[in-house]
């Protein structure tokens, strides 16, 4: 009973999914306005039949708006995420799986690379970038920046799975066996990470989102007129009461409902790591 | 008959009761309503309560609320006011300004007024280890500033060169004892520090010893105390004024002021055009890190008044502030009214006349992108702070208008030190988008930036000599103005600056923000101005309503 209705909420989730993808990618058609012109006598209106989630502060259509955000962001936040859990697989995974004075070195740099300031080490990562960039290299720039800073918290929970994996019984009987290095990890010991690298890869797309949305504080998000997730979240700073513009949510629900539908979609294992 | 008289005595001494009363309720009737707390906010730790050492937002909210000045500017009407001077006089040179102080004021601990005080302050005010921002401005030519004491109630103040609009300046300069054991805690105006908590309020109480009375003689000031909470988020200042914890919002940006408006139409002010200006300016500086090609277009005045004229300022009035802001005409808003150069307008929207001035430099239009005489593309960027939600509207906004001359602009928020650094150290950027934050009408103020070889000097600071000769002509007309104290012709100087900046187009003045402010219901005697403190400049004045008296 209990299945069937995993796999009803799972057949859902991926309904959702395809769903919010094809309409995405429909951008052009649905909202042929497109996501930067400015209908300056009609700023910050409500919906109509016009505007499906009616205009932002400066008259733009929020319904291509949130289209072509999702468009973007859908593509580059797995994107990062999943260069940030290749990195974490990489750095935590081979140094628990090594053990010894590599597991050691690695949670030292892991440590290292948390307590870093990155706030100030963004600034003079901006600072060596050029300003002149078109919007879509600064989208690429800013996703690149997540996955690549991205990794050290999930290498930390990697590299102590790993270590309990080097230890189990399993993999001992394939050392007995005389299974030994890359091919021990490859066959024996990254497909038991699998769970773990999912649950990281998962976790880190809404964290990679908002934290898009952080960076254009410091002018390494995604540059205007382009939308994305967290430019739209950044939108409902200042909205003191729900009740009166609740269509300016649609960009905050939209974004639980696509990773609620991506953890669903997940099977239970593999998100229980 | 008897019973008449005596029962018609009584009944005229009834109404003679009835009228003094009413008398006394009607003509007294802020007094009346003398006591309470005055509750807002400050959007930031005051960093000093050290009255010649202030220069943030904060600290000079309660130099306002504690400090006695000699003479005051009104809010309202611009026109400079006695305080504790009776009445002041400036040299025909400019280089004197002679005192008559009032007689039998005290301090708030009760040390007595005099000119030895006015002297003491002087000195330390101007005394170069004390670094104030206040004392710079009274700096006017090499040599020290003095003091002569002609009487305890007189005193003259020599400079060594002359200073225009000199008297205007003492509006900042918060007399200090020279005598009280509480140095700076000895205040002179309306309310005294009673208490502050770090990171969380400062609370004034009403100066016993206050010197002004009302009409009827009623010291000053009505409440019994003002509460300062110190609190940077907006929101929050916003819900709090809405519970009624909150009496005033001092600043309120467009959104805000909409919403309450909105709600609450007669809580809302907007007293019109305020001294603020945003703009912006593209770099000029010989040895930034652009191309060359592009400094080219950045130093050519017809590309500047191309992009001026390509810009819908009313459009940004309208859509940005939601109406709350009037299109800019240049360095000074229409709301100075003395200083402002009346026959200037602002640039209006015209993009085909942007074009044409284009072509006239040798742009030309390719499949809807311009290009310039070399082939290159036109493209810059605007860098501008990151967190200011009108100014990155604005800027998306003049993308958008530039982009219908084929211009592409691309826009770049900055955190705010960094956005500094590049374009006062480095000069790394295209083209920068802030604002001023003006408080003195006095062109005066302005001196740091139109003077070619001043650091503020946004667009090329720090020249050794001026590099071109509108700005000699700036330079020559801005010393002019500031060494003569005949006003008429510092206003013909000033105004011919402001012609000239219209035409070479330095600065690219987008809007004059209003001033919006928020003042409860509960709050009697508040009228708002454009001049900080917009919204307690006559707090000795103010006064709370019976409920709100009695729930505090």
């Amino acid at each position: 009973m209990q299945r069937e209705r995993m796999n009803a909420a799972r057949k859902l989730a991926c309904v959702v999914v395809v769903a919010v993808c094809a309409v995405s990618l429909g951008a052009n058609w649905l909202a042929p306005a497109g996501y930067s012109k400015q209908f300056r006598d009609a700023p910050s209106a409500p919906p109509s039949h016009q505007h499906l989630l009616g205009t932002d502060e400066v008259g733009r259509d929020r319904f291509a708006r949130v289209l072509y955000g999702t468009r973007i962001s859908l593509l580059l936040a797995p994107a990062a995420a999943l260069v940030s859990t290749v990195l974490a697989a990489l750095v935590g995974g081979l140094a628990g799986y090594l053990g010894g004075i590599w597991l050691r070195l690695a949670r030292g740099f892991t440590d290292l690379f948390l307590s870093l300031p990155w706030l100030f080490l963004l600034i003079t990562v901006r600072a060596l970038l050029p300003l002149n960039v078109s919007p879509l290299v600064s989208v690429l720039i800013t996703f690149l920046i997540l996955g690549l800073l991205g990794w050290a918290a999930s290498a930390r929970v990697l590299s102590t799975s790993a270590d309990a994996l080097r230890n189990s019984d399993f993999v001992l009987q394939a050392r007995a066996s005389g299974l030994h290095g890359p091919r021990l990890f490859l066959v024996h010991v990254l497909p038991n990470l699998k769970p773990v690298l999912y649950a990281q890869f998962w976790i880190s797309i809404p964290v990679f989102i908002l934290s898009e949305a952080n960076l254009g504080i410091l002018g390494l998000g995604v540059a205007e007129p382009l939308p994305s997730w967290g430019s739209l979240l950044r939108e409902l700073e200042g909205l003191i009461s729900f009740r009166e513009e609740p269509w300016r949510l649609v960009p905050l629900l939209l974004l639980i409902v696509v990773l609620t539908s991506f953890q669903l979609l997940l099977s239970n294992e593999e998100v229980t790591a | 008959m008897n019973m008449n008289t005596t029962g018609h005595r009584a009944f005229l001494r009834l109404i003679l009761c009835c009228a003094l009363v009413s008398l006394a309720l009607t003509s007294g009737s802020a007094f009346s309503q003398s006591g309470g707390e005055l509750r807002f906010c400050l959007r930031s730790e005051p960093k000093t309560f050290d009255p010649l050492l202030v220069d943030d937002d904060s600290s000079l909210s309660i130099r306002y609320l504690t400090g006695g000045v000699l003479v005051r500017a009104n809010r309202k009407t611009q026109d400079l006011e006695p305080e504790l001077a009776e009445s002041w006089k400036v040299s025909k040179d400019g280089k004197q300004i002679a005192f008559k102080l009032r007689r039998g004021i005290m301090f708030s601990d009760g040390t007595p007024f005099s000119s030895e005080d006015v002297a003491f302050t002087m000195q330390r005010l101007m005394d170069p280890a004390l670094h104030s921002s206040t004392g710079d401005a009274f700096r006017s030519g090499s040599g020290a500033v003095s003091t002569k004491i002609i009487a305890p109630d007189q005193i003259a103040i020599i400079f060594p060169a002359p200073l225009a609009g000199l008297e205007r300046l003492f509006d900042q300069v918060a007399i200090m004892s020279a005598h009280s054991p509480k140095k700076e805690a000895a205040v002179l105006g309306p309310f005294l520090v009673a208490e502050y908590k770090a990171g969380s309020s400062v609370v004034l109480r009403r100066n016993p010893n206050y010197w002004k009375k009302d009409s009827q003689g009623h010291r000053l000031p009505y409440l019994d105390s003002i509460r300062l909470d110190i609190q940077s988020n907006r929101d929050v200042e916003m819900l709090r004024f809405k519970r009624g914890e909150l009496d005033l919002i001092n600043v309120l940006d467009s959104d805000y002021f909409d919403r309450l408006a909105a709600s609450s139409p007669g809580l809302a002010h907007d007293a019109g055009a305020s001294l603020d200006s945003d703009f912006m300016w593209f770099n000029q500086v010989a040895s930034a890190p652009i191309p060359e090609y592009k400094r080219a277009w950045f130093r050519s005045a017809n590309f500047r008044r191309a992009i001026s004229e390509a810009i819908n300022r009313d459009d940004l009035s309208r859509v940005v502030f939601n109406g709350h802001a009037q299109p800019a005409v240049g360095p000074v808003s229409p709301a100075n009214k003395f200083w402002f150069n009346s026959k200037l307008k602002a640039e209006s929207y015209r993009p085909d006349a942007a074009l044409k001035r284009l072509q006239t430099d040798g742009f030309h239009l390719q499949n809807g992108a311009l290009f310039d005489r070399g082939g290159n593309a036109v493209e810059f960027s605007i860098v501008t702070n990151a967190g200011s939600k009108p100014r990155e509207r604005m800027a998306v906004m003049v993308q958008e208008d530039l982009g219908k001359l084929g211009i592409k602009v691309n826009v770049v928020t900055l955190d705010f030190p960094s956005l500094i650094e590049r374009i006062s150290q480095k000069f790394n950027y295209e083209a920068a988008m802030l604002g001023f934050r003006n408080v003195d009408l006095d062109p005066n103020g302005q001196m740091n930036i139109w003077l070619s070889s001043a650091e503020n000097h946004a667009w090329n600071p720090q020249q050794k000599s001026p590099e071109t000769a509108w700005e000699g002509e700036i330079d020559r007309l801005m010393r002019a103005q500031a060494s003569t104290a005949d006003p008429k012709k510092r206003k013909e100087s000033f105004d011919h600056v402001q012609e000239i900046a219209a035409e070479q187009a330095p600065f690219i003045y987008l809007v004059n923000q209003n001033a919006l402010s928020a003042v409860s219901s509960a709050v009697e005697g508040a009228n708002p101005g454009i001049l900080s403190p917009q919204t307690f400049w006559n707090a000795e004045r103010l006064t709370l309503n019976a409920s709100t008296r009695a729930s505090r």
